[in-house]
This record gives structure tokens, sequence and C-alpha cells, in this order.
């Protein structure tokens, strides 16, 4: 991609420098060693089934169903919360953990009892939108999940389109036992490690933690605004 | 909307505001909930003291290396295909994005709830270019569907309406046919805006914290309509505070986890959304074309000036839900789409002591907010600061104060002139007293009296009293009357 244009930036700059009575500084900033780093001591140390705990009782804080299941139910389970939504149509990511974890020939099974599942295809342009649009569900997995504040991280892809985490009016993630982290902290230091080491970020991460919901009516929580209007969670044990 | 809301006469808004009872109701009790919130998510989280000295280093360290940081940032977002235009003024920045906007031939801009937009009136200028423009925050589009109505707090924009008013403004505007119940305004506004979203040209967000590393920046929202704006439309516009930035991934961890906590008590919002430059090749969605402004508008005259811990803000509004002065007048009052304390110290700074010397002393100094900012920001000596700058150097205090202070010095700095006066003010007053007390005092005591009543003054005076119980008066003797 051609590198975008920057204007105006040199006076811009120049004042701040100025106030700061000091020259502009383009090179050799380097970050403190801050005083503490009391953020590594949260949720420090606890085992994955520890957070696993912690994951579940955060859903509560958060509107959000979490069902736990083993990798032979996996299936059975994601269909019950289907069918739970009342869903007809599904839209899921184009990822190759949904083969690996058995779940691409229920999808086709499926059809014949009426539940359309439909994965996202980069070659299919904003038609693929307008199906995600119209989708009952919407599913993906997790890339990282944090305990504390019951997030799915969502490293966006080709196959890994912003819009099924988004457009549906239900949404569910499935979360491998593995990729439970304490809270951010986890997530974004390793984030910050792949931009030290020179590799691409995805042009959109996304924290999610349960449905959306606004209290801009006198202060009244209604869940379900823009976003999806109801969340399950289904953890995977994979370890 | 630019910055400056409402009345240009300070005591016309404070009158208006104290006058409005379902607004100090709404505020009370918002307050209270966002205040019980904060302080039981802090205390979960434990050690918060740490994380508030952590965050404050955090915002010193950028903040003394802003130039650094804000180069390293638009260098890394042209990396990534993005457009990076940095604006001195309002002006600089509402030309850039109209001259993006047609270039794009856009008729239709969706946004997401950004103060940075308001406080530079972007809106008006796009409208007054023919173009439509959508706010998508539920609280914003209920304030621009009821005539572009300001807002009243910085987290929570229509805190000043109650459900009936909304329903009734849905009603009129909308043609809305259901019930005040905000589940059912909710939906509503969701149908209503999802045609909003898949019809727009052009997307427009603020941005809470850009990330220096690798040209992010991050949105910290709800709702979900943050998303979809930086999702659907094929060009998107971010507009940021200049100084709204991190260095890394790590410190935007520690300033959302303190953000969310302060601002509605939150372990995290339900969407916190990183973006780098436009959509990457072979993507689906997300913007084709993405342009990030950067708005210095006034905040420059901070730097290196007292007033440059102001800057560290990070506007979760806790401060804003503990100032009691704020619980009493609301957000409107201020003035500025700044409010409360925060608002207080700004809003002088970019908008001037000639429109905003008032501000400064819409505080009783208690001291609440500065014990909440999650950044430290030292609020109520700033607000002192402010005091003594526009006491001593900038000689705008009010004529009438200055010459009732100097009479006032005068009489107190003199034993004969005192003993005189205080034996005149039960006698002075008298005209204005009415069941025991004053309700509509003269010059200076009109201030007071116009809000509560002032007792009359006592016929004996306490010199008075005190001398005659030291001859032996009564020891529990009460004053003569």
């Amino acid at each position: 991609m051609a590198k975008g244009e920057i204007k105006n930036r040199e006076s811009f700059l120049d004042t701040i420098a100025n106030n700061l009575a000091r020259p502009r500084k383009t090179s050799g900033v380097e970050r403190p060693k801050w005083s503490n780093q009391v953020q590594w001591n949260v949720l420090a140390n606890y085992t994955q089934d520890e957070l696993l705990d912690v994951l579940e009782k955060q859903c509560d804080s958060i509107h959000t169903d979490l069902v736990r299941t083993s990798e032979n139910d996996l299936s059975q389970a994601l269909r019950n919360v289907i069918e739970g939504f009342g869903g007809k149509s599904v839209m899921t990511w184009d990822d190759s953990r949904f083969n690996s974890f058995g779940l691409a020939d229920s999808f086709r099974a499926w059809k014949q009892d009426g539940i359309d599942v439909h994965k996202w295809d980069a070659s299919n342009g904003d038609q693929s939108i307008q199906l995600a649009e119209q989708a009952d569900v919407g599913i993906t997995f997790s890339d990282i999940t944090l305990a504390e504040s019951g997030t799915v991280v969502l490293f966006s892809d080709q196959g890994k389109g912003r819009s099924v985490s988004l457009l549906p009016a239900t949404y569910i993630a499935i979360i491998p036992k593995s990729t439970i982290v304490p809270r951010m902290t986890q997530a974004t230091r390793e984030i910050h490690q792949r931009v030290e080491n020179g590799e691409r970020i995805a042009s959109c991460v996304n924290f999610i933690s349960g449905p959306s919901n606004s209290a801009d009516i006198e202060m009244n929580l209604v869940v379900g605004v823009h976003g999806p209007i109801k969340a399950t969670y289904i953890v995977v044990e994979d370890c | 909307m630019p910055m400056h809301i409402g009345e240009k006469e300070f005591t016309n808004r404070i009158d208006k505001g104290l006058g409005d009872d379902f607004m100090r109701g709404a505020v009370r009790s918002a307050q209270g909930r966002l205040q019980t919130n904060r302080a039981k998510a802090a205390e979960e989280l434990g050690d918060w003291e740490e994380w508030r000295t952590l965050g404050q280093e955090i915002r010193q360290h950028t903040l003394e290396n802003l130039d650094f940081y804000l180069q390293q940032l638009s260098e890394q977002v042209a990396n990534r295909g993005g457009h990076v235009y940095f604006a001195e003024t309002a002006d600089d920045a509402n030309q850039y994005v109209s001259e993006v906007i047609a270039k794009k031939n856009a008729k239709k801009v969706a946004k997401a709830k950004s103060m940075v937009t308001e406080e530079i009136g972007l809106n008006e200028v796009l409208e007054a270019n023919g173009c439509e423009v959508v706010e998508t925050d539920l609280g914003e589009y209920i304030l621009q569907i009821d005539d572009h109505d300001p807002p009243s707090h910085i987290v929570a924009p229509a805190l000043h309406k109650n459900k009936e008013q909304i329903r009734d403004v849905f009603k009129e505007k909308l043609g809305y046919t259901n019930s005040e119940k905000p589940e059912e305004l909710t939906l509503f506004a969701r149908e209503q805006l999802r045609k909003e979203f898949l019809s727009a040209d052009v997307g427009i967000t603020g941005c809470n914290f850009a990330i220096a590393e690798s040209g992010s920046f991050a949105l910290v929202t709800n709702e979900g309509n943050a998303r979809m704006v930086s999702t659907l439309p094929k060009t998107q516009i971010t507009v940021m505070g200049m100084e709204r930035i991190v260095p890394t991934w790590e410190e935007l961890d520690v300033l959302v986890s303190l953000l969310t906590r302060a601002a509605v008590g939150q372990k995290l919002t339900s969407y916190v959304t990183a973006l780098t430059g436009p959509k990457d090749e072979g993507d689906v969605d997300g913007p084709e074309e993405f342009h990030l402004v950067i708005v210095d508008n006034g905040r420059s005259k901070m730097i290196g000036t007292e007033f440059q811990e102001a800057l560290h803000c990070i506007r979760c509004a806790a401060c804003i839900n503990v100032c009691p002065v704020y619980r009493h007048v609301g957000g409107h009052a201020y003035g500025s789409i700044y409010p409360g304390p925060i608002g207080a110290v700004i809003t002088p700074v970019l908008g001037g002591y000639e429109d905003y010397k008032e501000l400064p002393y819409a505080s009783s100094l208690c001291g609440a907010c500065t014990e909440v900012c999650p950044v430290k920001i030292p609020l109520h000596e700033q607000l002192i600061l402010h005091r003594q700058k526009i006491v001593e150097e900038e000689k705008k205090s009010d004529l009438v104060e200055r010459l009732a202070m100097q009479g006032f010095s005068m009489i107190t700095s003199s034993s004969k002139l005192f003993n005189v006066s205080t034996r005149m003010a039960p006698f002075l007053v008298t005209p204005f007293v009415k069941d025991g007390v004053i309700v509509k005092g003269p010059g200076q005591i009109k201030s007071w009296t116009n809000i509560r009543d002032l007792p009359v003054p006592q016929k004996e005076r306490f010199r008075d009293w005190f001398k005659n119980r030291e001859k032996g008066g009564s020891r529990h003797g009460q004053r003569g009357n």
C-alpha cells in the first residue's frame, strides 16, 4: 500500500517543542522505568481452571451466558445456543479453527434442518457484509480471552471480517480454554512485542466484552444497542 | 456546535440550571450512581493509588515528549497508507475535513461520539456545506434530533433529559409511537440508525488514545456505533486532540483500565476497538481511505505552563461526577461543552478569560475532584492558579466586586468604621426583612438572597455580648435580638 501523506507537521510540532523550551525531539526517546507495574499483579499465578472460573463469574456482570463444553460436544453445544437464539441464518469467520474443531462438517449437515451457515468470503466483496447484516447469529473464535473483564480479543483478517461479530442480532464467541489470560495486560504485551518485532498488526483489533449496551437514557442500562443484542461464550476444554 | 454553549451571561446560565428541578434531580441521581460504581471498581481492582501513580507517570512522560510521539504516530499511520493532517486551529481542521468530504462527493456522514469535533464545531461546517451529518451515539442522537440541544456531560451527553422528554422528541420529530420505556426508545433508535450506518459515505470518529508505536488509535465504547462507523463507510476520518496519545500498547492497557473504571465503574467497556490505518488489501469491511486529523486549537498554550497537567486528562468525567457545584447548576451552566472541574480548568485556556473568567470561581475548592482523578491532576489547585492569574495578572475581576472588597478592607482596617457599620447593619436591612430573615437583599447581598434566605444581623453585636458576658452576664446567655 502506498505511503500516506503527512501535512502541516513541522510547524505544529515546532510549536510544541518551543513551548517545552527545548529543541525538537525526533529520536532517542525511551519510556522510563515506571515506579510500579501493578497491572501484572492482577490474577497473577492463577491456573487455567481458576482463570476460567473468574471469566465465568464476570460473564454475569456483562449479561453474557457462558457454556462449558468438551471438544467432542462442541458441535451440539453450539447448535443448542443457535436454536436458543432462534437462529435460522448464521455467519461465521473463514477460520481454519472451524475445521480443526470439527465444525465444518456439522455446518453442512445442519442445512437440511433449516439452519443456513454462511462463511465470510472476502472474494464476495460487499455481498458478505449484506449476508452478515441479514444473519441472525454471528460466530467467531476468540484469539485471546481476558478473564478479568470477560473479553474476547479478535484480530481482523481477510477471512475474519469485522462485521461478523457486529451486524447480526446475536453473537457467539467460541473460546478455546488455552486462549484465556488474566487481563488486558497480557494481550497488549503480546501486541507490543509483535510491533517491536516488526510484524504487521491487524488493521482492526476488537476487545469485546458481551453484548452492546447503553445507559444514555436516565442512566438505565439497556442491553442491545447498535451491536449484538445478546451474546454467549462457549468455552472448549482444549487443555 | 462550537465550544461555547447557551446564554452568554454566566449568571443567567446558573439561574437556568438552578431553576431546572428535573435536571437537578437527574444529575443528583446520576452522580450518586457513578460515584458508587467508580469507588466499587477501584476497590475491586486493588492498589488503586499505585494505578493512579502509574497513570500520572505515563501521562507526564508522554506530554513532556509530545512532539516525538506525535511524529512517530504520524509516520506509522502514513506507513500503513493513512493520511495525517496537523490542524493548528478549529478552522484548519474543519477545512481539511470539508475538503476530504468534497473530494469524495459524500452526501451523508455518520459520526460516533467525539468531544473534539463538538469543540471545533465540525457539524455546523459540514451541514453548511450541504452534507447530512448523523450523530450515532444514543445520547448525541437524542440531542441532535431535539434541535441540536447541547451536551451537558462528557460521558453521558443527554443526562439532563428524562425519558418522557425523549419519547416526546422522538414522537414529534420521527413519528415514534411506543412508550417512554428506555428499552423501547433504544430499540427504535437502533432501527433508525442501522439504515444510516449502511448508507453513510463517510464515518467520523474521535479518539480515546492513539498508540504512537504502531500508528493505531483506540475507541472505548459500549453501544457499538463507533464500530459501525469504522466498519461500513468507505472513507473514515478520525479527529483527535493532540494530547490523546500513549507511547505503546502497554500504556494503552493502563490508561484504558483507569478510564473505564473512573468513568462508569466497568472493568472494560463492551468494546475497545483499536484501528490501524485503512483496511488491509483483500479485506472486505473497514474503510478504503483513512485520514487522521490531529488538533491543537489552543492546547499548546498549556504546554510549558502551570496548566500543562490539565492536558493529562483522559476524559473520564470522574471529577464532574463528584463536583458539588456541577450537582447544583448542571452542565449547561458552564457555557462550555467541557463542564465541571476539568472544564473550568481547560475552557478558560482554550476559550480565553474574556468569555470564561467566571468558571474558575464555580468551585468550592473542596478538592473532591483532585481526589478522584485517575491520573492525579491537581484540579482544585489549577483552579486557584486561574483565580490568581485573573486577579493579579489580568486585573479582570469584576469592578463592583473590587470596589466592594476595597470598601470592606477600608472598613475592617479601621476600628471606628467597623464599629459604626456593624452597629448600623441591623437597621439598614430592616426594609428587607420578612419573617425574621432577609429574603430579598440589596447590593452585594442580592446574589445570596436570590438563592436562599440570609439571617438578620443580631441587634446585640458579638463584641458587645462578649463584653457583657465577661462582666458577669449569664454564661449561656442568649444574645439580644
